[in-house]
Parts: C-alpha cells; structure tokens; sequence
C-alpha cells in the first residue's frame, strides 16, 4: 500500500487518471441523489433548452434533463466497459494459458480460430455480431466480448511461451507437477501483469466501442439513456443545440482518457522490475 | 522437448555382469543413478519435408555411474554438454540413444533426483513466498505426496497435506538450511542471492531425495557467500547421506566439494577418475590446457604474446576421431581413429580418452 | 598530462610514453621484489616517470546515492581512486561493494535523475566529470575512456551486423569514408586476432561466441585510443581458457598503446595474474590498497583477508571453509563507523568511528616512490603483516 502511494508520488497523471475516475465513478454510482431530475421525466415546455442554472446540460427534444441522463447513463456505459473488459480478460487468459501449455495440434487450431477472427476488422464484426443478435445493449456487451477475446488468447499465450521457459517451470516439471498446478501456480500469476494493464486500457475502449453501436442504433435503445445513444441522438440538433452531443461525448472523452490513464500507471505498478529491491 | 520426471527411458540396458552390483541402491556404494552410452541429438534445420538434415550433437557416448553417498563432479565448458547431461539425469529429456536407469532402492520405489539450478533468481517463482516456492515439490504432482519422513516400512503417508502441514515442513526445512522460518512469509525477491540458493536447497530437500544434482549452484554467487553455501552442502551431505551430482566449470569448487569428478569435452568424457587424481596429476591434454587457464593465487601467467582463439569446435559436425585433435599439444597418428576411455593397470579407478597420454 | 593523439594510428604507436620501458622489458617480466603473487608490476624506474603524470583517472572521496522508495541506497560512501596512465588497477568487490557503479560513474553511464552525488569529485584526464555537460561527455566517451561490459550480447546490437556496429563508433569519432571505416574496423579486428576478419564484419553478434564477442567490444573500445579502458567484469560470463587469451590480450595491447585499465572483478585469483594495483571495495568504500602481490600475500584489512580465506583453493580438502559470518549490511542505513564491523572478528569499540583510508606504516610501504607502493589499508587494527602471511600452499 505504501508502494502504491510512492508511485502515485512519482506518476502524477496517473494520479489524476484516479481522481477523475473516482469521481466519475461515484457521481454514476450516486446518480439516484446526484441527479436533479428523473432522466425519463418529459418536459415538453423547456424542450431543447440550452445549458443554464436549471439544467446544467441543458435539455433533449423531449425536455429530459441532459445531466441527468449523463449520470444516468453512465451506469450502461461503465458498465458496458467493465463487463467486456473483464469477461474478454478472464475469458481469453484461460483459453491462451491453457492453449500455451498444451502445445502441438491443439495450440495449432486455437490459434488459427482466433487469427480468422482477427483478420476481420473488428468494428464490422462488432457491428454483423450485434445486428444478428437484436439491438439491445446486451447484445451490444456480448458482441464486444466476443469480439476482444482473441486479442487476450494471443496475448496470454505469448506470454505464457515465454514463462513456460523459465527454470522455474522447468523446476516444477521435475517435482512432477502436472499441467495444471504449473498453470494454476506459476503461468497465471507471472502472465497477470500485461492482461491486467490491457484490461484496464480496454474499459475505455469498450466503451467508445458501445457508444459506436448506440451511434448507428445497435446499442441502448430508447428511453435508456446511453452516452453513444445520446451522441447519436444529438447529431440530428448539432448544429443548433451543441450541448446535447458534446456533453456526452465529452463523458466518453473523460473517461475513456482516465482509463487510459491508470492502465499506463497499473504498469508501471505491475512491473517487478521497477520496484526498489 | 520436456517431459516430466519418469522411470528410465525404453530401450536401456542393463549394464553387462551388472546381477551383483545392483542389489539394491540402499547399500552405500551401489549405483544410485546411472547413464549408459547416451547420445542426445538435438534437430536444428529440417529440409523441405520436415525431416532433420543438420542435428546439435550435444552428447555423444556418455556412460556415468554414480554411486550412493558420493560426490559426483562433471567439469567443463561451455558446449561440453554438460547442462544437457543435467537435464537426461534428471529425466526431463529423453535421451536419441542409451539409457537413464534408476535403480529401485529398498522399498521398490525408483530413486528420487533433485535439482538445485544455477540461477536462484529465475529458478524461484518471483510472484509466489518463499514457503510456497519450498514446499512446491510436495504438491506439484496431485497432492497426495508424504509430508515428513517416509515410514520406516517405506510406504509414504498419503495424506493430502493441508496448508498447516505445508507450512510446518517449510518452517523445518528453512531452519535445516540456514534461513529463519518468519522470513518465508517473504517473497523471493526480497531475499539476497545466497539466501535464494538456500531457499533453493531447501525445496531440493523437500522431498526427501536421494539424489541432488547441483547444476552450476555458486556461479552466481558471490566468494563470500559461496564460501557459506558450500559449507552448508557439505554438511547437508553428511546429515542426510545424500549423493550429489555437481556440474560447474568451476574447478576449485569441484575439487573441494566432491569424491569423483568427470572432464567433459564435445559431448564425452574425456577423463574420469578421483578427484584428487584428476585435478592434481591430469592425463589428457584437454584436462590439463582446463586446469592450467584457470587463474590461481600462487601461479602468474606468463607473459606471452597473445595466441589466435582456440574455441570449441561446432558440434554440428563431429570431429572425426579424437575430438581434441584440433587443438591438441600431442596430437599423432593414431589421433584420427576415435579414443576409448580407457584406465592404466596402475590406476584402475582414473580413466581418460588419449593413447598419447598413456605414454608421457 | 596528455599523451599526443591527434591522429590515432591504429596499433602501432612508434615513441611514446612507455617506448622506452617496452625496450627495456621491464614490464613484461615484472618487479622481482613482488613475492610469488603478481603478474607484470610497475618497475620502479618507470613509476619515477609515471608518477610525475596526471591520473587518467581520479576520484577523490565520491559519495553517490540513489533514491528509492523509503530514502535512498548509499551506493559510495567516500571513495578515492586512481588510474596512472599505462597501469592496470583492479578494483575487486562482491555484489554490492559499488564497484560497478564506480565503473559507471567515471563515464556518468548512471542514468540521469537516478542518483546524487553527495559529496567529492570525479576527473577524467583531468577534468572535471560530474560537472561537465553531456555534449561534452561525449565526446569523452571513447576518446578519454571507453567500456567494456560483462554481457557483450547486451552490449551489442543485436540486431545490427559487427560491421556496421563498427564502422558506426569509428565514424562517430573520426572523419572517415565509409570503405576507409570498413578497413579500419579489419584492421581493428586483426589486431584482436580474430580469425578472418571480414567474415566476422558481415556477421551478427549472435552468430559469434562469447570470446569472439568480448574481442569485438574490446576492438570497439580501443577504436579510438582512449587513454583509460575500463573493463566491467570483462570475462565472468566466459569459459577459463578463452578468459585467459582474452586477458592476454587486453594486457597486451593495452601496454602497446598505452593505454591505462580499469578492472573491475569480484574473482581475485584473476586479479593476482592481471593487474598491477588493486582496490577491495566493500559496502561502498575502499577498504584495502595495493600493489597486487603485497595486498594478495599479506592482506591487512580482515575482510581482504576473510575473502581469500574463504576461497576453496585455500582450504584443506574436506574441511568447511572459512566463511565471513552475517551478510552485507543495508545500504538504505549505511553504518556509522566502519563498514565492516558487524562481520569483523576484530572489532571492538574503536571501530565504530569511521577509519579513514590510512597509509600502513611499516617497513612494508613506502618501498619506492609514487602510487605504485602506496599501501593502504581502511581500519583501525590492521592485521599484522607476520600474522596475515598465509600459509604455506600444499604441493
């Protein structure tokens, strides 16, 4: 812990990634106090209302106040990037450490599944994923998740090539050990370290990658209030009404940027290498 | 090309008028662990079809016997051959030919071999404490292994060892080797370079092995630190019974530590005997251009101009007959057919691979 | 002092400071009133001449820290050194005792912001390194002094073949074509005697052996005639035989050119045959200083004296080694008397006030003027030169 604080000393931005995570984070998690008004409530009067003392981000085309549905809408977001994130992580680590331990046909196959998969750019089978499961946000989350896992299959099974080689293993197998004590024991702890740093970095990805699909209808569906939905909503009043895009988009930017963030200091933090011995 | 441990590879022999000597590995003196004429080939260019066409001959007709209770040295540089010789003995490689045989000791059960690597930094799991990292042999292969000495009628206690169990083990272990047992919360990162090779030590124990091979263990250890280690292997040697295998290029270390030693050149045994013998009066001439680079305290260089390189030979393609003819002070007719191993009458037990030898 | 280089000719260096001592093979066939240890010491005659020259290398009294999480590691604790022009001095160590990082500091190779000097000074030729700009330290680096590192695959590129690696550092330095560059680096590689030599250029460094490699860093270094090489653990990581001719080497054409080493190790059966001089370092701070053979003989200061005691040559066949009992002390809370006090069997309430590194004085210093004699030892109660002598070696 006190290690933690030290480095936070030394990589200010990742400090600041953080804070405005944190805050972030707690205003979303808090929406139900923090908001003013109910995202849903229809205010036809002051439809389209610029930003002001009374709506800080202004209104929709259906008088909803934009803040509120900014809070509200961070839940599907955040949590949209959390849930690919994590599943894509855990989901892929396995497939690859395993897949790296096994060798021979076995790795063969696994691994041609998963370059077929990543030869196809991955916005457009994002999208084909999507729009053959129904536009829901679900569906949005599974597509992205489905989507990402080879790019953790390949990186687990790099790194645990390499961890395969160290004396270490070496010396398990010679106390006998089987395939997975050396996986459960040695391969998943050592190959954490760049998974974890890519997860975090991917929470932001994923995100814009759902507000992509809101953007083009695939994603949260009306009245549920998405930052992509929002984005994609508002493109119509651009002009006019620049609040009702930017400020969600300006959401995405924030955190998709504090992820970022975080995951260059969570390797820095990682790294054993940077540590005082 | 790892496999775990196992029993001797197919297709070993048993040694010819071997009946009486193998009576069992329990006897002081008998055979714990022995390697008949092995080549190890390792493939490194295959042609259009798969097929291998230029092999790494890393071994090349080693026969080795070593004995319960000895001290085994194999001496040699780099590409002798001596890391892969490591890895037959311990049967993480199958040798192309030959055979590894462990003879089983007195409860049945084949003898088991441990390995203490060179480096203790990478042959610790950094990311796990240092208890986990001694104990790890005793719950690699499935949990169900004895924790404690095994019975005295031989059968082990199978009992799935809890955490506590484990611990207990780790805390005795640690105090055998030198180390307090509320450090091994720590992990092994914190620990200096002598203390790992002891961490290291104490997981070769853990089992309760018969046989340890020490592969390079004070390389990369400081003299000072070396100096404990050697003490340490000394005195576990004689509180356990232990037979150690010591691989090191390391001439002094060897010639302190061990009771037999082995001079390794291209793959093969070039010398073999006590070790006093072998490291005080050589007679092959690789052995003794080894013993005279090597720097001593009481014995300056001469100044002379400096000599083109001599390095070993590739081993892709083998030398024909005696491997050293290359380099060799002697070399003769009769240097171009292959050298046997081969003692004098008058001293039966020191063996080397030179006919000129025999005559100077 | 400034030996002329202007126009480095490779290899051959007609006159020179040394000219006259090669012709009169003083020192290749070493001091006779060494005692058995020590290849090719300083014959006296050439000290008089040497000793009136600046030092190619001088550290006076360096402290350097690096700070860490929780305060910072006192890597060297007031230092002093120094590199004759034509000497080999050895500086022997084990891990920690910041000989390596004394090796770096004269280059300023530590990485910028990662440490502080803390006190005294650092000369290079000279001049002053710690408060000179990088531009100027590069033009230092290979000219005045170069390196060589222990591990030569990280040294060099591996990604680029020698040739290039080569022809790179000579034209850095030099104004050269690129064929003339090329021929350079054959000659370069003749002279390290290299087999083949335009072979060797064209290839990779992962296709050449530990040796091989070590000879092409070697050529690297001496490319540009530095006054002083230092050489970081040069040959630990190589096999005997090739370490001797790979010495040899050094030794010899070092003594060609002049040129001054540097030689850092913790193997000190290497240094008895190597060098002229030595320092043993432990915990940051010199502890011993000598002519090789007089240090290595009748070491004064119990840690010299435990180190060659633990050596396994220095033990009778089957009994335990002396070892030097605890460890290191943590340099996070550097000790404030004298480094060695935890482990030494000789310490008692004086030593725990800081000795300096005091001159011994006896009959045994002081044989013959200038640095080549001098005898130092950092202690309090240095053992007696009657006592310390070692035992008769077994046949």
């Amino acid at each position: 812990m006190r290690y933690l604080l030290y480095q936070l000393r030394r990589n200010p931005l990742m400090l600041l990634g953080l804070a405005v995570l944190a805050a972030v984070g707690l205003a979303v998690v808090l929406a139900d106090w923090a908001a003013p008004y109910d995202p849903e409530r229809i205010d036809l009067v002051h439809r389209l209302a610029a930003p002001s003392a009374a709506h800080w981000f202004g209104t929709d085309e259906v008088g909803r106040d934009i803040f509120s549905r900014v809070l509200y809408g961070g839940r599907q977001s955040i949590g949209v990037g959390l849930f690919v994130a994590g599943c894509a992580s855990m989901v892929g680590a396995a497939i690859g450490c395993f897949s790296g331990i096994v060798g021979g046909r076995f790795d063969g196959l696994v691994m041609r599944t998963m370059d077929v998969v990543l030869s196809v750019p991955s916005l457009v089978l994002i999208m084909a994923l999507a729009a053959a499961l129904g536009p829901s946000l679900f569906n949005a989350m599974l597509a992205i998740t489905l989507v990402r896992i080879p790019f953790y299959v390949r990186l687990a099974r790099g790194q645990t090539l390499g961890i395969r080689e160290m004396a270490y293993v070496q010396a398990a197998w010679t106390f006998g050990a089987t395939r997975r004590h050396v996986v459960r024991w040695h391969v998943a702890r050592n190959a954490a370290s760049p998974i974890v740093v890519q997860a975090t970095l991917d929470i932001g990805g994923a995100i814009l990658m759902a507000a992509a699909l809101g953007f083009i209808g695939l994603g949260a569906q009306q009245p549920t209030a998405e930052w992509g939905a929002m984005v994609a909503t508002g493109r119509n009043f651009l002009l006019d009404q620049w609040w009702y895009t930017v400020t969600p988009g300006c959401a995405i930017l924030v955190t998709a940027l504090a992820c970022n963030l975080v995951g260059d200091g969570v390797r820095d933090l990682l790294d054993p290498k940077s540590r005082a011995k | 090309m790892m496999t775990p441990a196992g029993t001797a590879a197919p297709g070993a022999r048993p040694m010819p008028g071997a009946g009486a000597a193998w009576a069992g590995a329990g006897a002081p003196g008998a055979p714990v662990l022995e390697v008949q004429d092995v080549h190890v080939r390792f493939p490194l260019a295959r042609d259009w079809r798969g097929r291998p066409v230029v092999h790494a001959h890393a071994l090349n007709g080693v026969s080795l016997q070593v004995r319960r209770g000895e001290a085994f040295g194999i001496v040699g540089e780099s590409g002798c051959g001596k890391s892969t010789l490591a890895a037959v003995l311990m049967g993480l490689l199958r040798p192309t030919e030959g055979g590894l045989r462990r003879p089983p000791r007195a409860d049945g059960r084949p003898a088991d071999v441990q390995i203490v690597f060179q480096d203790p930094q990478s042959s610790l799991d950094p990311r796990l404490p240092a208890w986990r990292v001694i104990v790890e042999p005793l719950v690699a292969a499935g949990g169900l292994k004895a924790v404690g000495s095994r019975g005295r009628d031989g059968a082990a206690r199978r009992v799935r060892p809890g955490k506590a169990a484990l611990r207990a083990r780790a805390d005795a272990l640690a105090r055998q080797v030198g180390l307090r047992p509320e450090q091994l919360d720590r992990y092994v990162h914190e620990f200096s370079g002598g203390q790992r090779q002891r961490i290291a030590i104490a997981r070769a124990l853990a089992p309760d092995p018969d046989v340890i091979v020490l592969d390079e263990p004070t390389s990369a250890l400081d003299v000072s630190v070396q100096a404990q280690i050697l003490n340490l292997l000394r005195e576990l040697r004689r509180a356990h019974g232990l037979t150690y295998v010591l691989i090191s290029h390391n001439v002094s270390v060897v010639r302190h530590l061990c009771d037999r030693v082995a001079v390794m050149y291209l793959g093969q045994v070039v010398e073999q005997g006590p070790a006093a013998q072998v490291l005080e009066s050589p007679r092959h001439p690789y052995t003794r251009e080894l013993l005279d680079a090597v720097p001593r305290l009481d014995r300056p260089w001469p100044e002379d101009a400096p000599a083109t390189p001599a390095e070993l030979p590739g081993n892709t393609v083998l030398p024909q007959g005696c491997f050293f003819r290359g380099r060799c002070p002697w070399a003769t007719t009769g240097c171009d057919r292959p050298q046997m191993l081969l003692a004098r009458p008058d001293a039966p037990l020191h063996a080397y691979r030179c006919h000129v030898a025999g005559t100077r | 002092m400034s030996v002329d280089r202007t126009d480095p000719v490779i290899g051959r260096r007609p006159g020179g400071l040394l000219a006259g001592a090669l012709d009169s093979g003083a020192l290749y066939n070493g001091a006779p009133d060494v005692g058995v240890l020590g290849g090719g010491t300083l014959d006296s005659g050439v000290a008089d001449s040497v000793g009136a020259a600046e030092p190619v290398l001088e550290i006076r009294d360096l402290s350097l820290e690096f700070p860490v999480f929780g305060g910072a590691v006192r890597a060297l604790g007031g230092v002093s050194l120094r590199v004759m022009p034509g000497e080999i001095v050895g500086v022997v160590g084990e891990s920690g005792s910041g000989k390596s990082v004394t090796a770096m500091a004269a280059l300023r190779l530590l990485p910028p912001g990662g440490y502080r000097v803390t006190g005294g000074g650092l000369r290079l030729c000279g001049e002053d390194v710690l408060a000179a700009s990088e531009a100027r330290m590069r033009q230092w680096r290979g000219r005045r002094a170069a390196m060589i590192f222990q591990e030569p695959m990280t040294a060099l590129n591996p990604t680029r073949r020698i040739g290039d690696q080569l022809t790179g550092v000579l034209r850095a330095h030099h104004r050269l074509g690129r064929r003339e560059a090329l021929e350079r680096a054959g000659a370069l590689l003749r002279d390290m005697m290299i087999p083949d030599p335009a072979r060797t250029l064209r290839a990779y460094p992962f296709e050449l052996s530990g040796g091989m490699r070590q000879r092409v860093m070697a050529a690297m270094a001496f490319s540009c005639d530095p006054a002083l090489l230092i050489a970081d653990e040069p040959t630990t990581a190589l096999d005997v035989t090739v370490q001797r001719q790979v010495l040899q080497l050094l030794r010899h054409r070092a003594r060609e050119r002049g040129t001054a080493i540097l030689f850092i190790t913790h193997d000190m059966a290497v240094v008895s045959q190597f060098c002229d001089r030595v320092y043993v370092m432990y915990a940051g701070t010199v502890v011993e200083q000598g002519p090789t053979g007089r240090v290595l003989d009748a070491p004064r200061h119990p840690y010299t004296r435990g180190l060659l005691d633990g050596l396994p040559e220095r033990a009778a066949p089957g009994a335990d080694l002396a070892a030097i009992p605890g460890r290191v002390p943590d340099m996070r809370r550097p000790p404030a008397g004298c480094v060695f006090f935890d482990r030494c069997a000789f310490a008692d309430e004086a030593c725990r006030q800081r000795p300096a590194l005091r001159s011994l004085a006896d009959a045994e210093s002081g044989a013959g003027p200038g640095i080549a004699s001098e005898r130092r030892a950092a202690c309090w109660h240095p053992l007696a030169p009657e006592l310390a002598a070692q035992p008769e070696e077994d046949a």
